[in-house]
């Protein structure tokens, strides 16, 4: 059973390991401000909840598992707002900026 | 052991890294972004030195209220940006030999530290019991070297009577103004979710940082930018800085320290003493206080000076 | 063979190098505050290495510099904050960012000083 979920943690983990790679490399190479903030939203919705999800059997029920989804949550909502913000200034600026 | 060290080198790398584009860059907006990145990176350096309190102090204010402040002043001189004079090639160089000649000297003193390290960690050790807390550099904090923490809360209050004292004639005693220009849905949202979590978060920091890594400090800058971003949400506005209340809030905290620290004279055996037994109280009622004092001073130093509101 | 706390402390001399010489090269104010802050840092992170290296006792790492450290960081955002307030007042009492004395006295006030 404890192999199972750590299999399960290491090929959750690694996963989004890969999307925050895949997210940092759109941040770095796409063209203008939206398709990269696009690429943002990728590492930080999927790669997040894709590590954090491969932590949770790792950590101790019940306050463990609620530190790492309160982390989450946070940090979705964060990332949300900022995206937003950034985006709304993006399209003040014009496609050029 | 040897994965640890190659994580410790790929942070290494990256702060510096982080760090040189922060200072080359030519964009003073960009600068200032790079600068939080910095500080989030060293934060998680201090960790790894397995140093959490300096860790949460060193991300709340180093990076973000910090960050905050830096970021404000970038968008109002944005405008006005005036393309300075760079100093010559030559300047350059040489100011590249003279920081170059810094680090290495630095870097040589780390190499040739005396082994083994002097250390204070078994004198805070032996005494904490006495002070009834478990996280000792809270002890050092607020018992070994109250003194300076006494100072610390000072000072936040010439720095805030500095900013103050720069507001133009006519807004002289008036509210500072922190508000985002443009309203916006999703700031308001973020303002009216997150502030009572920060709220219990802040109160937890405080309240456990006499065991767990925590404190005043790092509770009062976790209010203090819940206290910011409401305001910049608009939702709420700073009071004028000529509030009665808001004095007294802003000096409880180093008056409680101060009035415990005289008090101990008497009832204890020196300045800034605790008497045996009421020690872990009186460092509660202290941390409490001084909490709020510091959130609210902190607050009102991103705020700034009184303002007129342009709207 | 170098540990981590070696490293991190050769990585704060750097900063501390980076940091200076941004305050020096950089000709507007608000980027000599950041450098400035930059090489705090930097100065900060050696007090972790010296802490880290004085573990004993049960700790980790040595209390003491730990506790400067905070005490600094706090008076560092104390003076941060008084700089930047000064630097607003001053783009707002000339209309232009710079500390060249010799700028601001062949061009004298350009927008009049709100409360003059």
């Amino acid at each position: 059973m404890s192999l199972a979920l750590n299999l399960f943690t290491i090929l959750s983990v690694s996963i989004g390991a890969f999307f925050f790679l895949a997210g940092t490399v759109g941040l770095l190479r796409f063209p203008d401000p939206l398709t990269r903030l696009h690429a943002l939203t990728k590492a930080d919705n999927l790669g997040l909840g894709l590590v954090v999800m491969g932590l949770l059997p790792q950590v101790q029920w019940p306050l463990g598992t609620m530190k790492l989804l309160a982390v989450w949550l946070f940090v979705l909502l964060a990332g949300t707002t900022v995206s937003q913000l950034m985006a709304r200034a993006a399209r003040r600026e014009g496609p050029d900026a | 052991m040897t994965l640890a060290l190659a994580v410790d080198f790929g942070l290494a790398l990256l702060v510096l890294a982080v760090a040189g584009w922060t200072i080359a860059v030519r964009d003073t907006f960009a600068a200032v972004i790079g600068f939080v990145a910095y500080g989030l990176l060293l934060a998680l350096i201090w960790v790894r030195l397995a140093a959490p309190d300096v860790a949460l102090t060193e991300a709340a204010i180093g990076s973000g209220l910090t960050g905050l402040l830096l970021l404000g002043a970038a968008a109002r001189l944005r405008a006005i940006e005036t393309p300075a004079t760079a100093p010559g090639t030559a300047l350059r160089w040489v100011a590249g030999g003279l920081c170059v000649l810094v680090a290495a000297g630095l870097a040589a003193l780390v190499l040739w530290l005396p082994d083994p390290a002097p250390t204070l960690a078994p004198m805070a050790v032996a005494h904490l019991p006495a002070t009834g807390l478990g996280n000792p550099v809270t002890g050092v904090l607020v018992a070994y070297r109250a003194i300076d923490t006494l100072l610390e809360a000072v000072v936040l209050l010439p720095a805030l009577i500095g900013v103050w004292s720069l507001a133009s004639d006519r807004c002289w005693g008036g509210a500072p103004i922190l508000r985002y220009p443009r309203q916006d849905g999703a700031l308001t949202l973020l303002a009216q979710v997150l502030p009572p979590f920060g709220i219990i978060l802040g109160i937890y920091l405080c309240w456990n940082g006499a065991d767990e890594p925590g404190g005043a400090f790092q509770g009062g800058a976790v209010l203090a930018a819940m206290w910011a971003l409401i305001l910049l949400a608009g939702l709420a506005d700073a009071p004028p800085v000529s509030r009665r209340w808001l004095r007294v809030l802003l000096v409880a905290g180093s008056a409680v320290f101060l009035a415990v620290g005289l008090a101990g004279i008497w009832i204890a055996e020196a300045f800034l003493a605790y008497p045996a037994g009421y020690a872990k109280p009186l460092i509660l009622i202290i941390e409490v206080v001084l909490t709020l004092s510091v959130a609210v001073a902190l607050g009102l130093l991103i705020a700034g000076p009184p303002a007129e509101d342009p709207t | 063979m170098i540990d981590g706390t070696t490293l991190f402390g050769l990585c704060a001399a750097a900063l501390i190098g980076f940091g200076l010489f941004g305050l020096i090269v950089h000709p507007q104010p608000l980027r000599k505050i950041l450098a400035f802050n930059l090489l705090g840092g930097g100065v900060f992170l050696l007090f972790g290495v010296i802490a880290r290296r004085g573990a004993g006792a049960g700790l980790s790492s040595d209390p003491v510099p730990q506790a400067l450290v905070i005490t600094g960081l706090v008076v560092a955002f104390a003076a941060t904050a008084l700089a930047v307030a000064l630097l607003l007042r001053l783009a707002q009492a000339t209309g232009r960012i710079t500390l060249d004395a010799a700028a601001s006295d062949a061009a004298p006030t350009q927008t009049q000083d709100a409360d003059s």
